[in-house]
């Protein structure tokens, strides 16, 4: 099981203090809660892609390489990648890129971006938004797996003789997670290459997700990768930690009543009934985290947000020490206990890199 | 025996009592007696005034809270619906529009839908044609061509003879014959597009 963070990269102003940070303070502090998150025993940071103002990460890759160089553990991963307005050859380089510069620690979850403009600014239409995520995705896994390709298809200029490059690290493609929070379709293109799939599920309830999850585990067994149990799940969950919960909740709610998602609408209280948010000590974090295996079976990765909404920098490191210390560990532990034995970990390039060589072994044995 | 049909009146009156309330009852009524000896019918009242900060709640976060989603799911599985609002400012009020706008796009897709709407005179009564009428229309809904207006003073003498109670009886035997005829609602969720077909679609075009 894989523990981390996800980070939207959003430039809020604090509103216990009216203080802005600046686009280069944040992108800074996105970069320190990385370093953190591996300092303190996680697995997983991931960022999200923006590309209009208060978001800072319109270009995860060069965040990412330059974290990669700052670590030595941590797998570097997105939250999301926009599979309908990025170019897919242009995600195919770069993420091969960044799996060199990284020695491997690097996988990417795919998404469609649900803010309008975006699509007519990178020259497409959010009408087409499943058609493209399919399309783009079905281009991006041919150039990680074939060396010469030759595409054509509805929304890209075709490709004659074109060879990605780099190549993938050791020849292994990263690993893919789709991420959903409505669409049944990607569930089921998740289901059917056999890739991650991410439920995004902290704004909303757990009902509707445990619909889409188990469409995917479904139709991840329909296509023979596995049982449904061994599908390959992702969940996100959002936390604000003190000792004390009733520090926890005072010290919040100010950031939950202004934040730019949910604010202003339902009360924190309401909120964290309805949704994942636990807002609180660390062992009703754990308490409730552990839930999640109830609502969706057994699963692969679980992102934590911790850093939106004007959260300073120093509090949200203080955030990933209580994750580290008192958190984590004991959710490694009490998700471990009765975990089935067939149920995998989530993939990562050594286990991939593994994988295909035992393949190639009996391949050989059988000659 | 058919099972009974299901009827939601929604209503967005604000004030208790409420005349747009009383008006979503009668029509309830007339349907109910108008489909007497053909079927049964169980009516379910929404109000709109309990459900006003869920309701603001959704648009600000996108999902319905416990008791919206409840209400949300009664509208989706109603076998007709009544929906009554006053008339605010020329149209529809606010929060009748805002239920309808966090309400599936899909959910009224072919479900027969009165509509009516309670305002001081009757100079008011055309909102139902230029405002609801359009708005189900949006929502493929198959609206009744009876819509009934009830101004303050059709309650009072004059409202009953000449006025609202033959109107609520037209249009509550207008719903009726479209319910009469209505086979039982299919409740099946909806089927995921196997992928190979998404991908050939784009092949195709």
């Amino acid at each position: 099981m894989q523990f981390g963070i996800f980070t939207v990269g959003d430039v809020t102003e604090d509103p216990t203090t009216g203080r802005t940070p600046s686009e280069h303070e944040r992108i800074k502090a996105m970069v320190a809660i990385a370093q953190k998150a591996e300092e303190v025993g996680l697995d997983v940071f991931a960022t999200g892609e923006h590309h209009n103002p208060p978001f800072v990460p319109s270009s995860p890759t060069t965040m990412l390489g330059h974290i990669a160089a700052r670590t030595d553990r941590l797998i570097l991963s997105t939250s999301t990648t926009l599979i309908t307005t990025n170019d897919p050859v242009k995600i195919a380089e770069d993420f091969a890129m960044l799996q060199h510069l990284a020695d491997g620690r690097v996988d990417l979850m795919l998404g469609r971006g649900n803010t309008g403009p975006v699509y007519p600014w990178f020259g497409q239409d959010i009408r087409q938004g499943i058609p493209l995520a399919i399309e783009n995705y079905a281009l991006l896994h041919k150039l990680w797996r074939e060396d010469v390709v030759d595409w054509k298809g509805r929304f890209r200029t075709p490709l004659q003789g074109f060879t990605s490059t780099p190549r993938p690290l050791d020849g292994v493609p990263p690993f893919v997670w789709h991420g959903s929070i409505r669409s049944p379709e990607i569930a089921e293109q998740a289901a059917y290459y056999g890739d991650g799939f991410f439920a995004n599920n902290i704004f909303w309830p757990k009902e509707h997700f445990q619909r889409l999850v188990n469409l995917y585990r479904e139709r991840y067994a329909h296509y023979g990768h596995g049982t449904a149990e061994q599908a390959v799940v992702g969940l996100g969950g959002q936390v604000f930690m003190r000792r004390n919960s009733q520090d926890a909740v005072r010290e919040f709610r100010p950031y939950f009543d202004n934040a730019p998602v949910y604010g202003h609408g339902p009360s924190l209280e309401e909120f964290t009934e309805q949704t994942p948010l636990t807002v609180g000590s660390p062992q009703q974090v754990i308490d409730k985290t552990l839930t999640f295996r109830e609502t969706f079976g057994d699963y692969q990765r679980q992102l934590f947000l911790v850093d939106h909404a004007g959260l300073p920098l120093k509090t949200v490191l203080e955030q990933l020490d209580l994750l580290g210390e008192e958190v984590v560990p004991v959710l490694r532990k009490e998700f471990a206990n009765g975990r089935p034995a067939g149920v995998p970990e989530a993939p990562t390039h050594a286990s991939l890199l593994a994988q295909r060589t035992a393949a190639e072994n009996t391949t050989e044995e059988a000659r | 025996m058919t099972a009974p049909l299901k009827l939601v009146a929604v209503s967005a009156g604000l004030s208790v009592p409420s005349s747009t309330r009383l008006l979503a009852d009668r029509l309830a009524g007339a349907v109910r007696t108008a489909l007497e000896g053909r079927r049964e019918v169980e009516v379910e009242v929404v109000e709109l005034r309990g459900l006003a900060r869920p309701i603001a709640d959704h648009l600000v976060t996108g999902f319905p809270g416990p008791e919206l989603r409840s209400a949300l799911e009664s509208v989706e599985a109603a076998d007709g619906l009544i929906a009554v609002t006053p008339v605010f400012s020329a149209s529809y009020s606010g929060l009748f529009k805002s239920f309808f706008d966090v309400l599936d796009r899909e959910a009224l897709t072919g479900t027969p839908v009165l509509i009516a709407a309670t305002g001081g005179s009757a100079r008011h009564s055309l909102a139902l044609e230029h405002a609801l009428r359009p708005l189900f229309a949006h929502l493929r809904a198959v609206v009744a061509p009876t819509a009934v207006f009830a101004a303050s003073e059709d309650w009072g003498p004059g409202g009953d003879a000449e006025g609202l109670a033959p109107r609520i009886a037209r249009a509550g035997g207008e719903l009726a014959d479209l319910l009469a005829l209505r086979p039982p609602r299919p409740r099946a969720e909806p089927e995921v597009v196997p992928f190979e077909q998404q991908l050939a679609a784009l092949r195709a075009g």
